[in-house]
């Protein structure tokens, strides 16, 4: 079956800021973007393994897998936000996220190039995301964090994902 | 101490409205005149509980409307009061005040309503008509209580002399001391001059007597509820100290006081004679007589989600069992110990899943219960003569499963009362007897339950429901249409055939709603009727919405689940039998019948392994009464497999009623029938729509088709559409 | 701690009751009517018996007649709970060998309190 990587084993935390007003953020790359997920959210890390395709939905949404007698959604991130596809490999991670709408929690699993690092994010780091107009959606960013001089994207998990069912449902009944 | 008594709201709640269920299903028995004591002191307990634990629990209003019903059965009870039909329906009516009442407590809302109060008013006039026999009302006489003597001193000489007999009450002075000196400082002097001599001494008896003062701010009251229990067992004199007097009192040692006490009391000389008796008793130990327990629905469902996974680890075990011998060869003996115990713990793990699966099973009784109140009120209202006969009423269906058809039963049911059944005048002229019969049924068939509701009324009237639905446009003036045909037009949104508007089936919402309700259980409703005789209406529902016996069909690499209720036969396809209508329908001759071809591979958009269907296999199904037959490119295992929601965590699938998992750990997706077939229709209109376009624009091309199908696939398929052709 | 044995047909006074005693530090066990009552109090023996009155199967008042038959139960505090407040139904209590009664409703410190009474 598939290989379980457990948090633990997650790289060390970055930025020794611990105070209230700071998450720490789970980040993984996708096509050289850093990008973070608050890691509260974050149920498991495991590899890639075959999923059961279900007819009849948007191509990001790669199929089903069972996860410990659930039944769990996987969406390919990369395709979600239209970059290139790439084929998968043993390295490709699939992320397991507790998804928290108005009504429920759903847990789905998105399939990301990479798991990167750990680290801490304090609420004055976050800045918000610029207004890039129709080029970029930026629905789904919570804001843009520097950590190390480098970028990361926190992602609004919950707004891209129920949508990315939602707009499944739009879509089939257009 | 503080304790929330919310805690315990939930089983107040629960053990209530069975309560009223109970008083009224014996209210419904009771005829007046009766003198049937245990009908009366059952419906008179059930009211009492309530009335019980809604004061306990601080639900004053339901409390004192409870006390009136209370108060009046009570006086049925004892025979001072004759059961007439006025306060039967009276009492029947405030069954549902208390319910209403009792909803409103738990989810909020106006608890003391209108009707409640006209309710109350034509109880309190009720009671008020026997005069001679009107209880004291409670509060009346806690004001009296508190009345008496309200005299407070500096303190009190008590004079407490017990009867000989007190003992055997259970009375115990000691704890009585023990809480009259938390009032005050208390002294306790005892007499012991009434002691005979040993040889005459009853061991029973209470012998001693005490003169006891407290000296504090203490209320004569408060002394009186010490020995409030004790009033007719004792001489008891409570003075004020007289000024002076307190330097006469001797104080006594405490010491004296407890063992005084102790001397005379239960361990005293009968203690051994009691001990020996105890061994004797201790071993006819009877067992308690607990023959139920109350549990909460989330910890059945936690564990029959349990041993979902463990049938899954069952088949996953199993399947490696069976492959160890062509693997390599192994130690045969072990491996015959392993089969055995693989063998053994299928066995028990299927009767384990059948055993709890049973734990969420109750009787129909729980639903039809409410029928003859039901039934009883609406043909009074309606000046109908009705009988209902119930059968079956111990068939057992799952909980979740029995919530839901409630309510299209209820629907039902009404409908036979209000449309089905005549005025008695009128059956009378029909030369049918005046009294209606409504019957209602429960039985197991195969795997799955059949509720049937069954009238001996008029019956339902093919033209009229044939030019309504002409008016209606839901059909052509010139189709011809089978008679089953025209009973399902019924259940078409908006279809209503009621004379008059009535509030008693409602009118136009229902039938439509009532098979949408059945078919998202996994049923199916049937109509049979016959003009003069009566009505018969059959609803068809899974025993459980958990398991399910499968039956694994491969279509290219993927895996799918046909139930196996839904699986008519399976057969090689001989291509001399496929017809193709339109150029793309393709529909199969089996015997008579001409069955569409549904291509799984199409509608699921999975590239195809062979190009021709000859010699292919076809699983022929049936779901809502209409049969297809699905192309697969092979069958597989048949096996139970437990279902598993798509919606958890993803949406409804058109087409698929859910997923499972497979021994091996993968998922393999649920087949719906009746969804698959709905969307291949659907497939076919589209279709002829397209061929039409293409005919009108003078270029009919093949393949077009195909395209607009596959897009219109994922289309919310209407619950309407059956109708369009 | 002592041993009370609480009888009540209604579910939720019973848990009312027990949830109260336990909490106070007694040893509760539960039964919900007369009969059962009676057969588990033969078993065991209690320091009181709580009793509701009202009751399928066997009532209040019959179960504490039969509790003052048993030589175990001769001086053991038996306690009617009862709605009715009027002096004769708690007489009845009273005359089938009844210790005391504590009349509902009642809270978790009135019924404290009323155990303390007898129990000390």
């Amino acid at each position: 079956m598939s290989t379980t990587q457990s948090i633990e084993a997650a790289p060390e935390i970055i930025g020794m800021d611990t105070s209230a007003d700071s998450s720490q953020y789970l980040t993984f790359i996708l096509s050289d973007e850093e990008y973070g997920v608050d890691i509260l959210r974050v149920q498991e890390i495991k590899g890639w393994d075959t999923v059961t395709l279900i007819p009849n939905t948007p191509g990001y949404i790669k199929g089903v897998i069972n996860l410990r007698g659930t039944i769990v959604p996987i969406i390919d991130l990369r395709l979600r936000f239209n970059l290139d596809s790439v084929n998968y490999s043993p390295l490709t991670v699939v992320i397991v996220l507790k998804i928290v709408s108005e009504d429920d929690e759903r847990v789905m699993g998105i399939v990301v190039d990479g798991v990167s690092d750990v680290y801490n994010v304090s609420e004055d780091q976050m800045k918000p995301p610029p207004d890039f107009g129709n080029v970029v959606n930026v629905d789904y960013v919570k804001g843009l964090a520097t950590v190390d001089e480098k970028m990361i994207i926190v992602l609004d998990i919950d707004h891209l994902l129920t949508s990315s069912v939602l707009e499944s449902i739009d879509k089939a009944s257009c | 101490m503080s304790i929330d008594l919310k805690q315990f709201h939930q089983t107040f709640f629960d053990e209530s409205f069975e309560g009223l269920d109970i008083m009224e299903a014996n209210l419904l028995d009771l005829e007046a005149g009766s003198t049937d004591k245990d009908i009366i002191n059952t419906i008179f307990r059930a009211a009492h509980s309530i009335k019980g634990g809604s004061g306990t629990f601080g639900f004053s209003e339901v409390a004192a409307f409870t006390h009136l019903l209370e108060t009046l059965l009570d006086e049925m009870r004892d025979n001072k009061r004759k059961v007439d039909q006025e306060s039967i329906d009276c009492l029947l009516q405030s069954v549902d005040c208390v319910r209403s009442m009792l909803n409103a407590t738990r989810d909020g809302g106006d608890i003391h309503d209108q009707v409640v109060t006209e309710n109350e008013n034509r109880l309190i006039a009720i009671l008020g008509k026997n005069n001679s026999n009107s209880t004291v009302d409670p509060e009346q006489e806690t004001v009296e209580l508190t009345q008496v003597n309200t005299s407070i001193s500096t303190g009190w000489d008590i004079r407490f002399k017990p009867l000989a007999s007190m003992l055997r009450t259970g009375n115990d002075p000691l704890p009585m001391f023990s809480v009259l000196s938390e009032l005050g400082e208390l002294s306790v002097t005892v007499d012991s001059s009434g002691l005979p001599n040993f040889d005459d001494l009853h061991p029973e008896n209470c012998y001693l007597s005490w003169s006891l003062r407290l000296i504090g701010d203490v209320a004569k009251e408060q002394i009186y509820e010490v020995f409030e229990w004790v009033e007719d067992e004792c001489d008891l004199d409570i003075v004020p100290i007289e000024s002076g007097s307190e330097k006469d009192g001797t104080k006594v040692p405490d010491a004296l006081v407890s063992s005084a006490g102790e001397d005379c009391t239960k361990d005293g000389a009968g203690a051994q004679s009691i001990k020996k008796t105890d061994v004797g008793q201790v071993k006819k130990t009877a067992t308690s007589e607990v023959t139920s327990i109350r549990v909460g629905i989330d910890k059945v469902d936690d564990i029959i989600n349990l041993v979902g996974e463990l049938v899954i680890t069952q088949s996953m075990l199993g399947q490696i069992g069976s492959e160890i011998d062509d693997d390599r060869e192994c130690d045969n003996r072990r491996t015959e110990r392993l089969r055995e115990g693989l063998a053994q713990l299928e066995r028990n793990t299927r009767e384990l899943q059948e055993s709890v699966m049973r734990v969420r099973m109750l009787p129909i009784s729980f639903i039809f219960s409410r029928f003859p109140r039901m039934v009883h009120d609406l043909a009074k209202k309606m000046g109908k003569d009705i009988k209902l006969v119930i059968t079956g009423e111990q068939t057992e269906l799952d909980k979740t499963i029995m919530e839901k058809i409630g309510d299209p039963l209820v629907h039902l049911v009404r409908n036979s009362i209000d449309h089905g059944i005549e005025k008695p005048d009128e059956r009378i002229a029909a030369g049918k007897p005046g009294t209606g019969t409504v019957y209602l049924d429960a039985s197991h068939q195969g795997g799955n339950i059949v509720v049937e509701i069954r009238d001996d009324g008029k019956g339902l009237d093919c033209d009229r429901i044939l030019s309504k639905a002409i008016e209606r446009g839901l059909v052509n003036e010139d189709e011809s249409i089978s008679e089953e045909k025209i009973y399902d037009l019924i259940f078409q949104p908006g279809f209503s055939t009621a004379e008059a508007l009535s509030d008693v089936s409602g009118r136009g919402v229902g039938m439509d709603v009532v098979r949408r309700n059945i078919r998202d259980l996994g049923g199916n409703v049937e109509i049979k009727s016959e003009q003069g005789k009566g009505t018969r209406m059959l609803i068809r529902l899974p025993l459980t919405l958990a398991i399910l016996d499968g039956q694994l069909v491969s279509v290219g690499e993927e895996t799918y689940i046909v139930p196996l209720t839904s699986i008519i036969e399976s057969l090689q396809i001989k291509i001399a039998q496929v017809n193709t209508i339109a150029g793309q329908a393709q529909v199969y001759l089996l015997r008579e019948d001409y069955i569409p071809i549904i291509h799984l591979s199409d509608i699921f958009s999975i590239p195809k392994e062979k190009l021709s269907i000859d010699g292919g296999l076809m699983v022929v199904v049936e779901g809502e009464g209409q049969k297809a037959g699905l192309i697969v490119d092979d069958l597989l295992a048949q096996q139970q497999v437990v279902i598993k929601s798509l919606e958890t965590n993803y949406k409804p699938v058109n087409g698929l009623s859910g997923a499972t998992i497979l021994g091996d750990g993968t998922v393999a997706l649920i087949l719906d029938i009746a969804g698959l077939i709905r969307c291949a229709k659907l497939m076919d209109t589209s279709l002829l729509r397209s061929q039409r376009i293409a005919d009108h624009a003078g270029e009919a091309q093949q393949g077009s088709g195909q395209e607009i199908i596959i897009a219109n696939m994922n289309k919310e398929i209407p619950d309407e559409h059956d109708t369009i052709h | 701690m002592a041993d009370i044995l609480a009888v009540d047909d209604s579910a939720s006074m019973r848990q009312m009751v027990a949830f109260t005693l336990k909490g106070a530090g007694y040893q509760v066990t539960e039964a919900k009517d007369g009969k059962e009552a009676l057969g588990i109090a033969k078993s065991k023996k209690f320091s009181l018996v709580i009793t509701d009155v009202n009751m399928p199967n066997m009532d209040g008042i019959t179960l504490t007649k039969e509790l003052r038959a048993l030589p175990t139960y001769k001086f053991i505090p038996i306690l009617t709970l009862t709605t009715e407040s009027t002096a004769e139904k708690k007489q009845a209590g009273k005359a089938a060998g009844a210790t005391g009664w504590i009349v509902k409703p009642f809270n978790p410190d009135q019924l404290l309190a009323t155990v303390k009474k007898v129990l000390g």
